[in-house]
């Protein structure tokens, strides 16, 4: 498909780095963790997950990010999308955990969505820097919700690992997580030390040429499994043995280890 | 099937540049069914390819300018290491380099992780120096592939460019120099504009169509070399379904690769290996290199 010129409808300011850009097109189709290509014209095309049907939310860390941040209401942009494998959806009777770092909230949030319409229980655990970062506590409020930051600022001083090595996680049928890599494989290796990673779902970042499954470049070892179209969500069991936590690549196909 | 040099497990090659930036990625393609794999084009040195949007499907194929993104012979050679142990299907190393003596350096460079052959990339429409830039002229075309035939005991195949006057003309340079094949075509020049915002699509402007669109190109292009040359010739564009891969070997193609239809069917190399199989046996022929060429013998 060619990008949908995509006109932004509305900008919420999330905090001092994020923005959630709201689009005059939907994604109707899409299930939570699918993302879109973003195509930031003159620029570059980025993947990101789709924080809502017409949203996307972003941190500035790039070229095309800091671009994204000149735009205004009015402006366009492509999509292409949505792509990808998503969360899989809970059913009404069963009992979900959220485990979110940083901007990584946004891909879950729909799913959250989900879950408080449908008055599933749900209990979060959502990271941030500081205060001023905790992103979309609103949109977790199906249970309760325990906040962690790094400097202290608000609720547990840490990591949202800490909070999880104090949590029982055997009650829980389905557990979701996004967030820094280095954050979900540790939030692996607590879970996988209680055979609770079978039951977990990740959403991976790698980098993306194509998007659609057929460069390679977001291949991930050993199975050659593509992250833009066999995931970007994986469960916590295709990934034991896998690249997870300890190296991704680059746009040259070199290794980075994290 | 034994063909320019290979042993080739059937006559389905996954072609260069997709799934083929590790190992791990070829070796799934060879689980899927492929005879034969052929790896990323690699070059001298690091390269992080062009800005994206670098492929975009369209209405009648897809477009794509990636800039040979490669992380190197010397950052490669693990990898084709890795596909090698995990599957027994021929590996093919796809080089670009920007004259001779840089071919002939990759070539070197990777010897040691044993490929059973390699393509040279002297096609690709949108890396300026490189690949087309260099395959339109055929005494440049000469000089490499003698370069890399004198420098490596393994078969060497030359990827061909339809993006020029007459193929066979590029083809009999190849031919003269000692490659073992001539693989046709590489994507076709082209562009896409998107009319809403004025913007060239592809972050490097222009690049190369692939898929339906240019499936008649590359039959035309192999009919041609297949008159013209002794060697084999192996046909690559617009191949997504058996019907198409047997159009090409009757063109004269005595194997197929294929690219762009991984999109649409991850398991693609066994539904064409098998459809050719049937096609074969409803005939009544016994090997694909029966019916190779088989169009030239109607006129």
């Amino acid at each position: 498909m060619r990008p949908i010129h995509s006109k932004i409808t509305e900008i919420t300011e999330e905090s001092p780095n994020v923005r959630t850009f709201f689009f005059d097109t939907q994604f109707n189709e899409a299930t939570p963790g699918q993302f879109v290509m973003v195509w930031v014209h003159g620029t570059d095309e980025v993947p990101m997950t789709l924080s809502g049907k017409n949203s996307i939310t972003v941190q500035k860390v790039g070229d095309a990010t800091s671009r994204m941040f000149e735009l205004g209401i009015g402006d366009h942009m492509g999509l292409r999308g949505p792509f990808g494998r998503g969360f899989t959806i809970p059913r009404n009777d069963e009992n979900v955990l959220f485990i979110a770092g940083g901007v990584g909230a946004a891909p879950i949030a729909p799913l959250a969505d989900i879950v408080k319409a449908r008055g599933i229980e749900g209990r979060t655990i959502l990271g941030s820097r500081c205060c001023d970062e905790i992103l979309f506590r609103e949109r977790f409020a199906c249970g309760r919700v325990d906040i962690t930051t790094d400097d202290g600022s608000e609720g547990r001083g840490g990591f949202v690992t800490d909070q999880l090595a104090e949590t029982d996680t055997s009650d829980y049928d389905r557990i979701y997580v996004c967030g820094p890599e280095i954050m979900m494989y540790k939030v692996f290796e607590i879970l996988k030390a209680r055979d609770g990673h079978v039951k977990t779902e990740f959403s991976l970042h790698r980098y993306f040429k194509c998007g659609i499954g057929v460069c390679g470049a977001c291949s991930m070892d050993p199975e050659g499994l593509c992250v833009c179209r066999d995931g970007p969500v994986f469960n916590g069991g295709e990934l034991e043995g896998s690249e997870f936590g300890h190296y991704e690549r680059d746009s040259s196909g070199c290794k980075c280890r994290f | 099937m034994k063909i320019a040099g290979i042993e080739l497990k059937n006559p389905t090659i996954l072609a260069s540049g997709i799934m083929g930036t590790t190992g791990a990625a070829l070796a799934r393609m060879s689980r899927n069914g492929a005879g034969a794999v052929v790896t990323k084009s690699i070059g001298p040195v690091p390269n992080k390819g062009h800005n994206n949007p670098s492929m975009v499907e369209l209405e009648c194929g897809y477009i794509n300018a990636m800039g040979l993104p490669n992380p190197s012979y010397s950052g490669f050679c693990e990898e084709i290491g890795i596909a090698k142990s995990k599957t027994d299907a021929p590996l093919i190393a796809s080089i670009f380099g920007g004259d001779a003596a840089e071919f002939t350096e990759v070539a070197n460079g990777l010897l040691s992780s044993k490929p059973d052959c390699f393509e040279l990339n002297v096609s690709c429409p949108h890396a300026e120096g490189y690949g087309a830039s260099v395959g339109t002229d055929p005494d440049l075309v000469h000089e490499i592939t003698a370069s890399v035939v004198d420098a490596v005991d393994v078969p060497v195949w030359v990827k061909l460019t339809p993006n020029v006057t007459d193929i066979t003309s590029i083809g009999r340079a190849a031919e003269s120099a000692g490659a073992s094949a001539v693989v046709a075509i590489n994507t076709v020049r082209g562009m896409a504009i998107d009319i809403h915002s004025g913007y060239p699509i592809l972050g490097n402007r222009f690049g190369g169509l692939s898929g339906p669109a240019v499936k008649p190109v590359a039959v035309k292009c192999v009919y041609d070399l297949y008159e013209a040359l002794d060697i084999p010739v192996i046909g690559v564009g617009g191949i997504t379904c058996p019907q198409d891969a047997i159009e090409m070997i009757l063109a004269g193609a005595s194997a197929v690769e294929i690219g762009s239809a991984v999109h649409d069917d991850t398991q693609i190399f066994e539904t064409i290996s098998k459809g050719i199989d049937t096609y074969l046996q409803k005939y009544g022929y016994s090997k694909t290199e029966d019916i190779t060429g088989l169009s030239h013998e109607m006129i």
